[in-house]
């Protein structure tokens, strides 16, 4: 009580500043998505992370001022978002299914192009202590078996290997990305995970991976648009022309997605 | 003791207060609006809703329990026996409510999953593996939600007037008796609130369960997961579980209140 100020007149005016400077920064954040020279925004597939960040540097360097932003999730949560009207230039989805729905809203500006493929493969932890050795072993009740949940590109995906080897899976865990898999593998928690090939390659040794055969895997396909229903980013067609072009496809072939 | 109400309250603060309130309600609107009605009962029968919501209400309760038999102690001990490095005991009892749930889930992970340096020893001589466990349900949203009580206990029992424990001891109380008759009697509002707060952050809590725990419906996927989960795939599911969430928590919160503190 004693520290309250005793004139009134001085009460009343902090107050009106509080709000003033609340309205103010609401404001600020609300104009800086308009702003001129904007930079770009790309959504890109969880399984695309690694791939997009660097793709998204290499942009960045060929001229000066480019600004890429990443905004990587679920593909079919991308997709939402940009169906409820997030502020995307440019979409990279991991199935046909989640871009399909930005087509049929009207947000596409531009063509589908494919510009990438990805396989399914074991991940186990180094050494595969387990001695996890295919997908029939997903039925073993003494390990701890993960994959991604269905309602994802790479859970459904995951489903679609496991029905083709004729394996019903006791799963431990449906994780909600690969990455969350890649995780508790390489930590040794889970036994064995069905994730992509990229996945594998992207972890870089912290897990193993064991191939799928062709005939028990299944082939995901990485689809691009550029995305605005009225008017789109300036940069946002050179942005996809490099993700197909020969540098964007090197980038692409070191994280071991296959190209089409 | 007596409460001064002011009789005209500062009509800012009424306006900021109802911005305030506004800004919890929208939200709820925004979940209202995207409701499928007609769906709705069926999006609530199924298994996977009724899994979850079994799992989440057990999960919850138990965590509260454990919480109250341990949280209330450490109040105890910080609020009332001296001790060297108290603040920094305090600080790391009270971490999971700033650490990112996730972070505290990846901890757990590290502390007592199977290749873990507690939960390594535990499995090579018992076999229990926490992780992807239901205990491990329980365990995740223990950490998070615990502090809770921790943190309101402790204050109550720092408010509390040391004379009525004094007039206990010198009518002859021993230390026990005097805990159990006159100090938790007088902090029980307190531990009520803590408790009520513990169990809601406990019901809500999502992070540290999915990664600790896992996902899977039955086993350890509690109604956060689901909705989130749902949400990747079904929106007419997600809003049905939150819409789920929303009823049991302000039910269990406003019948809490109106019988422990009364109508005001």
């Amino acid at each position: 009580m004693s520290r309250r100020d005793p004139n009134p007149q001085h009460r009343r005016v902090s107050i009106r500043l509080g709000v003033l400077a609340l309205c103010l920064g609401l404001a600020a954040s609300a104009c800086s998505a308009s702003d001129e020279g904007a930079p770009l925004v790309v959504s890109a597939a969880s399984s695309l992370a690694g791939a997009f960040e660097e793709l998204a540097r290499s942009f960045e360097s060929t001229s000066p001022g480019i600004e890429v932003q990443l905004n990587v999730a679920g593909s079919t949560r991308l997709a939402e978002q940009i169906v409820e009207g997030a502020p995307v230039d440019v979409f990279a989805s991991a199935n046909i299914a989640a871009i399909d729905r930005v087509v049929d809203s009207g947000d596409a500006a531009t063509q589908v192009v494919v510009f990438a493929h990805n396989t399914m493969a074991i991940g186990v932890p180094p050494g595969n202590p387990a001695n996890v050795a295919s997908l029939t072993d997903f039925d073993r009740h003494a390990l701890i078996l993960g994959a991604c949940a269905s309602a994802v590109p790479c859970g459904s995906y995951s489903d679609a290997a496991f029905s083709k080897a004729g394996v019903t899976p006791v799963l431990d865990t449906r994780e909600p990305d690969a990455g969350a898999l890649v995780l508790k593998l390489g930590l040794g928690e889970v036994d064995a995970g069905v994730i992509y090939v990229s996945d594998v390659v992207g972890a870089a040794g912290a897990i193993d991976g064991i191939d799928i055969p062709p005939s028990e895997n299944v082939r995901a396909t990485y689809p691009i648009a550029v995305i605005g229903d009225s008017g789109t980013h300036p940069l946002a067609d050179a942005f996809v022309a490099f993700v197909l072009s020969d540098d964007g496809r090197a980038v692409l072939a070191s994280y071991g997605f296959d190209l089409p | 003791m007596t409460r001064r109400v002011p009789t005209k309250p500062p009509i800012a603060l009424v306006a900021l207060a109802i911005v305030g309130v506004l800004f919890f309600l929208i939200p709820i609107v925004g979940l209202l609006v995207q409701t499928e009605w007609s769906e709705l009962p069926t999006h609530l029968s199924s298994d996977i809703v009724l899994d979850a919501l079994r799992l989440s209400l057990i999960a919850s309760v138990l965590a509260t329990v454990l919480a109250a038999v341990v949280g209330i102690p450490i109040a105890y001990v910080l609020a009332r026996v001296p001790f060297r490095g108290k603040s920094l005991v305090r600080a790391l009892v009270l971490l999971p409510i700033v650490l990112p749930p996730v972070v505290g889930g990846a901890a757990l992970l590290f502390a007592l999953g199977r290749r873990g340096v507690v939960g390594e020893p535990l499995y090579d001589a018992t076999g229990i593996v926490l992780p992807f466990s239901m205990a491990g349900v329980v365990i995740a949203v223990t950490f998070v939600a615990m502090p809770f009580i921790v943190l309101t206990v402790e204050a109550a029992l720092r408010n509390l007037d040391v004379r009525y424990e004094g007039a206990a001891a010198s009518l002859g109380a021993g230390s026990w008796t005097s805990l159990r008759r006159v100090t938790l009697p007088l902090i029980a509002p307190a531990i009520v609130s803590g408790l009520a707060l513990t169990w809601a952050r406990a019901f809500g809590e999502f992070g540290a369960t999915i990664t600790f725990a896992g996902n899977i419906q039955g086993r350890t996927q509690t109604m956060p997961l689901a909705v989130f989960v749902a949400l990747e795939s079904d929106r007419g599911a997600a809003t049905a579980i939150s819409l789920v969430m929303v009823v049991v928590a302000v039910l269990v919160l406003v019948l809490l209140r109106d019988r422990w503190w009364g109508k005001r």
